[in-house]
């Protein structure tokens, strides 16, 4: 039980980490390598306030989401759409995108440290909180009650409302969906920055439990791009379960066989899973 | 130009670059180390990536791979270094065939993220290992090695991974590369064992990537897994051969030295800020030269021509 | 880029910083430094290293800056970027000998970048006082690099510290012999578990949990778990600063029962102090200070006072003691010349904040404190090498 229940939890954290990152490269295309740095952005935020101001991160987080998605709906519109509009094929698009976000990354990196180079390290929540027979820090808990709360909403507004079929549309095929009058352009832009607003206020609930700092955001980006993969590009429940099962069997194997060996395992579930799935596990053939 | 007078041309600059050396001071020559590192990984990994557009995240991991596998010969095992340097690329190109056969249904970005994976296994398991049942001291390579000894010995390596090159655009397998660069389709349907040249290719790619990493393990005397195995080596090596251009031979050695001599200024003209400002200059690049640097001499050499 | 513009960029080089406004009258006398300003490591060298330098500056030149030559000549400080990558660091370390030609340079931050940076201070003559670097190769190393001194301990010399604090909680009856030791999978901790398996054992330990977890481990939770059903006396974790603070957390959330808890580096951050408060009272952790000299005492306002925040209690006085070091030989000899600047300090002795420091006959100071307790908001040396003026530890008294 132990098990299950600590996993789930660090399940909900890579939620957190993969959403967003799953809608900017499943919708928008682009592969962004500075979703980490958004991510740590969120969590500075939070870090900042709480120290200066004595802030919840939990109120915080309503002041970062939309600041992020403003900022990466100007990201976007700025700096990705020109390539977008350049890129003759999907391929070229991936290769500028990779060069583009990775100039990005490490720009927000030299915003961050210039910002504060010392670790951002609080204590929020830090207290037990006994349940189904075992003991799990209440803060961890809280990420993953908000992570199961914005990945329910996103699925349930991804299909059951109009807008949120448009944005499948443009997700399944961007020529398709322009043909039948959907504003490719801007429904990306809107995917991209929502994506961005959940990144950053994964951030801002993970700094609770994890020591973070300025460069630290590549560790998140990896493993974001590697639950997206595992789950299939463009599907939402891909990502949350794939998010999931990573947890499950880091946390199984960190308890059971050898915490040494905990992110041997997940990056060997994640390799077995392509091998057998080469689109990941909800992925949709060519994407 | 007569082939003879190309030969000596290509003899002399070779000479010129050999002679290096004696002609420049320790700061020119550690740039010029990295330039030549730099080329060796880029261009092998280009001669795999370049025709399949297979972006390959790995480079580390086989980099790794050479570096801590003479650090732990030498260390915990007391072997000398030249017999490790021998033995880590041949294990490395065993380890990526293995992985090319593995990877062969992949596609796309989901070939890329495997690559990624991969690397990150690698280094988590090599940790893991080093953390059980070797490493009850640190990994030190101390040799009397200099700059200049890993400086020839990389000027080796890189010329032939030019050589190399060279030989496969002339042989049959290099046209059946450009064949399946084109169109895989057809490459198949004319009869080109597709897999078995992809394999092949990304074996070559480990294989250079390993001893590179072991050449140069001596420059650092003290070799952390967690260092060596760098995933930001495999994201460089990358956007240096694409910014150079894939498609020619000499394309990513046309990207490696502006871009570290690019990385050079602005380290040296920024100290507080270098991070940011690299980003910049990237964000520059993109826009301004979509097409590689060949790609751009291509288009300047179409403009002057009458 | 062409090559005139790359020459010209590479003559505007080295947009170096001084701290303090510098009298102009005299050429300033130039040390190079390569910081790791991002990266793995820059969190740790923004609490330990750079203050230290801005203090250092700041001093030396409010006096009018080093005697040399029968005047003052102010310091200045060459700073370079490496992104806590040991290429990028060699790199750098050229730069400053080479192109800028500084006059000295001062330690790098990690036992890996010291190292990789030993040959080239070696071969361009410069003294490098090695401070944030703990190896157990120092005679080997020292042997190669004669102007190389350290002055932090060795990784042995900084588990027997361990050894000896468990010890005396033993023999106090507070703690009897299971031990819970886990540590990072990294070169740094993986060769510190190794030598404790052996010290431990040879204390009479018994070790009932000893484990790894990699770099960048998101959650420790299995781990505290792990350790807890164990049920051990005492509890070790050679880690490093974001994995302390984990560890502590989760120590707390569990309610791990010892008596001893250990955690290495960033134990003796002031950030450490500030996130828990109470909770950490008798933690036990990687340094420590004897905070109730008079120097001491005076480095520590000073620190407060120059950069607006308190220095840690470990390598941090250690890392200024460096620089007056530095300070005291190119003042003792009185020239700039960097051999007889390294002769200067093998013979002789250095009044420095953490007291005198004398190299032996392999350039190693045998004087440090090694293990810190934290009690009543300072964390206080309770083993060192040398020093002789550490407490003796106490239990720790639950998490409240």
């Amino acid at each position: 039980m132990d098990v299950v229940i600590s996993g789930l939890l660090l399940g909900g954290a890579y939620a957190l980490v993969a959403m967003g990152l799953n809608l900017q490269y499943g919708v928008a295309r682009i592969m962004n390598l500075a979703n980490g740095e958004i991510l740590i952005l969120g969590g500075l935020a939070a870090f900042w306030a709480f120290v200066s101001f004595g802030l919840s991160p939990l109120l915080t987080l309503v002041i970062v989401a939309p600041l992020a998605f403003i900022g990466s709906w100007a990201m976007y519109r700025l700096l990705l759409r020109p390539l977008v509009r350049r890129a003759k094929s999907r391929g070229q698009l991936e290769v500028d995108s990779i060069l583009a976000t990775f100039g990005i990354s490490f720009f927000l990196v030299g915003v961050m440290v210039s910002l504060r180079a010392e670790y951002f390290t609080y204590s929020f929540l830090a207290t037990p909180v006994h349940m189904l027979g075992t003991t799990v820090a209440a803060n961890r808990l809280v990420a993953a009650l908000i992570a199961a709360a914005i990945g329910g909403a996103l699925y349930v507004w991804l299909n059951r409302s109009r807008p949120g079929m448009a944005v499948r549309a443009v997700a399944v095929s961007p020529e398709a969906a322009g043909l039948v009058g959907i504003d490719v352009d801007r429904i990306s832009a809107f995917a991209f920055a929502l994506g961005g607003a959940v990144t950053a206020l994964g951030g801002c609930l993970i700094s609770t439990f994890v020591t973070l700092d300025a460069s630290s955001g590549v560790i998140f980006t990896m493993k974001a791009l590697i639950i997206v993969i595992m789950g299939g590009v463009g599907d939402i429940r891909g990502a949350i379960i794939a998010a999931l099962i990573l947890g499950l069997v880091e946390t199984a194997v960190a308890t059971i066989i050898d915490p040494g060996l905990t992110l041997v395992a997940a990056y060997a579930i994640f390799l077995a899973v392509l091998l057998f799935r080469p689109q990941g596990l909800f992925g949709q053939g060519n994407a | 130009m007569p082939d003879i007078l190309r030969g000596g041309t290509i003899l002399l600059a070779l000479l010129a670059v050999a002679a290096l050396p004696f002609l420049v001071d320790g700061y020119w020559l550690s740039i010029a180390v990295t330039i030549m590192m730099y080329t060796a990984l880029a261009t092998s990994w280009a001669l795999f990536s370049g025709p399949t557009h297979y972006i390959a995240l790995s480079t580390g991991a086989f980099y790794g791979i050479g570096g801590y596998l003479v650090a732990t010969g030498m260390s915990d095992f007391g072997t000398s270094i030249w017999t490790m340097m021998a033995i880590a690329p041949f294990l490395a190109a065993l380890l990526a065939g293995a992985i090319g056969i593995a990877t062969l249904r992949l596609s796309g970005v989901y070939f890329v993220i495997f690559t990624l994976g991969l690397a990150e296994m690698i280094r988590n398991l090599v940790s893991w290992v080093q953390n059980n049942f070797l490493g009850s001291k640190g990994l030190y390579v101390l040799t009397e090695l200099e700059e200049r000894h890993i400086y020839w010995m990389l000027l080796a390596v890189t010329l032939a991974v030019f050589l190399f090159g060279w030989r496969l655009g002339r042989s049959r397998m290099g046209f059946a590369l450009r064949i399946l660069g084109n169109d895989e389709e057809v490459a198949r349907h004319v009869g080109i064992d597709t897999a078995r040249t992809k394999v092949l290719l990304f074996m070559t790619t480990g294989f250079f990537a390993a001893l590179v990493g072991a050449i140069v393990a001596p420059r650092y005397y003290y070799i952390e897994p967690n260092v060596v195995f760098s995933p930001e080596l495999s994201f460089l090596v990358v956007i240096m051969a694409l910014l150079g251009g894939t498609r020619r031979l000499y394309g990513p050695l046309l990207g490696v030295i502006p871009f570290t001599l690019l990385w050079e200024v602005v380290s040296a003209s920024f100290p507080s800020a270098t991070t940011m400002v690299l980003g910049l200059a990237f964000l520059l690049i993109v826009y301004l030269i979509p097409d590689g640097v060949t790609g751009l001499i291509e288009k300047l050499g179409k403009r002057s021509a009458p | 880029m062409n090559r005139r513009n790359f020459a010209i960029a590479s003559a505007a080089v080295a947009l170096s910083f001084a701290f303090a406004e510098a009298p102009q009258a005299q050429e300033p006398i130039k040390f190079g430094m390569v910081a790791h300003l991002s990266g793995p490591l820059a969190g740790g060298e923004a609490v330990t290293h750079l203050p230290n330098v801005q203090l250092w500056v700041e001093e030396v030149n409010g006096r009018g800056g080093l005697m040399v030559d029968g005047k003052r000549r102010p310091v200045e400080i060459v700073q370079y970027d490496d992104k806590t990558n040991p290429a990028e660091h060699i790199k750098a370390v050229q730069r400053l000998a080479s192109q800028d030609e500084v006059d000295f340079m001062i330690a790098p931050y990690g036992t890996g970048f010291n190292i990789a940076a030993a040959p080239i201070y070696a071969r361009y003559k410069y003294p490098l006082v090695a401070v944030t670097a703990i190896t157990d190769e120092i005679h080997e190393l020292t042997a190669k690099f004669p102007n190389m001194f350290f002055t932090l301990g060795s990784t042995s010399g900084f588990v027997e510290g361990v050894t000896n604090t468990l010890k005396t909680l033993q023999s106090k009856g507070v703690i009897g012999d299971k031990v819970a030791m886990v540590n990072v999978a990294d070169a740094f901790g993986i060769e510190l578990a190794g030598v404790a398996r052996e010290k431990f054992k040879e204390a009479g330990f018994n070790i009932v949990y000893d484990k790894s977890y990699p770099l960048g481990t998101p959650d420790l939770s299995p781990v505290m778990k792990g350790a807890k059903a164990a049920a051990p006396d005492a509890f070790v974790a050679w880690s490093y600063p974001p994995d302390s603070f984990a560890l502590t957390e989760q120590a707390i959330i569990e309610d791990l029962d010892v008596k001893a808890f250990y955690t290495a580096v960033a134990t003796a951050f002031p950030a450490y102090g500030g996130k828990f408060g109470n909770a950490i009272e008798g933690n036990l952790g990687a340094g420590g200070v004897n905070p109730n000299t008079d120097a001491m005492k005076a480095y520590r306002k000073r620190h407060q006072d120059v950069t607006g925040k308190a220095p840690d209690y470990w390598a941090s006085a250690t890392y200024y003691s460096a620089l007056q070091v530095l300070e005291q030989a190119i003042e003792g000899v009185g020239k700039v010349d960097r051999e007889a600047v390294t002769q200067h300090i093998k013979t002789n002795a250095f009044e420095t904040v953490i007291g005198t420091i004398r190299f032996d006959k392999h350039n190693n100071s045998e004087r440090y404190w090694s293990v810190g307790q934290w009690r009543g908001g300072q964390f206080v040396a309770v083993a060192d090498t040398g020093m002789g003026d550490s407490v003796a530890p106490v239990a720790k008294k639950g998490w409240k």
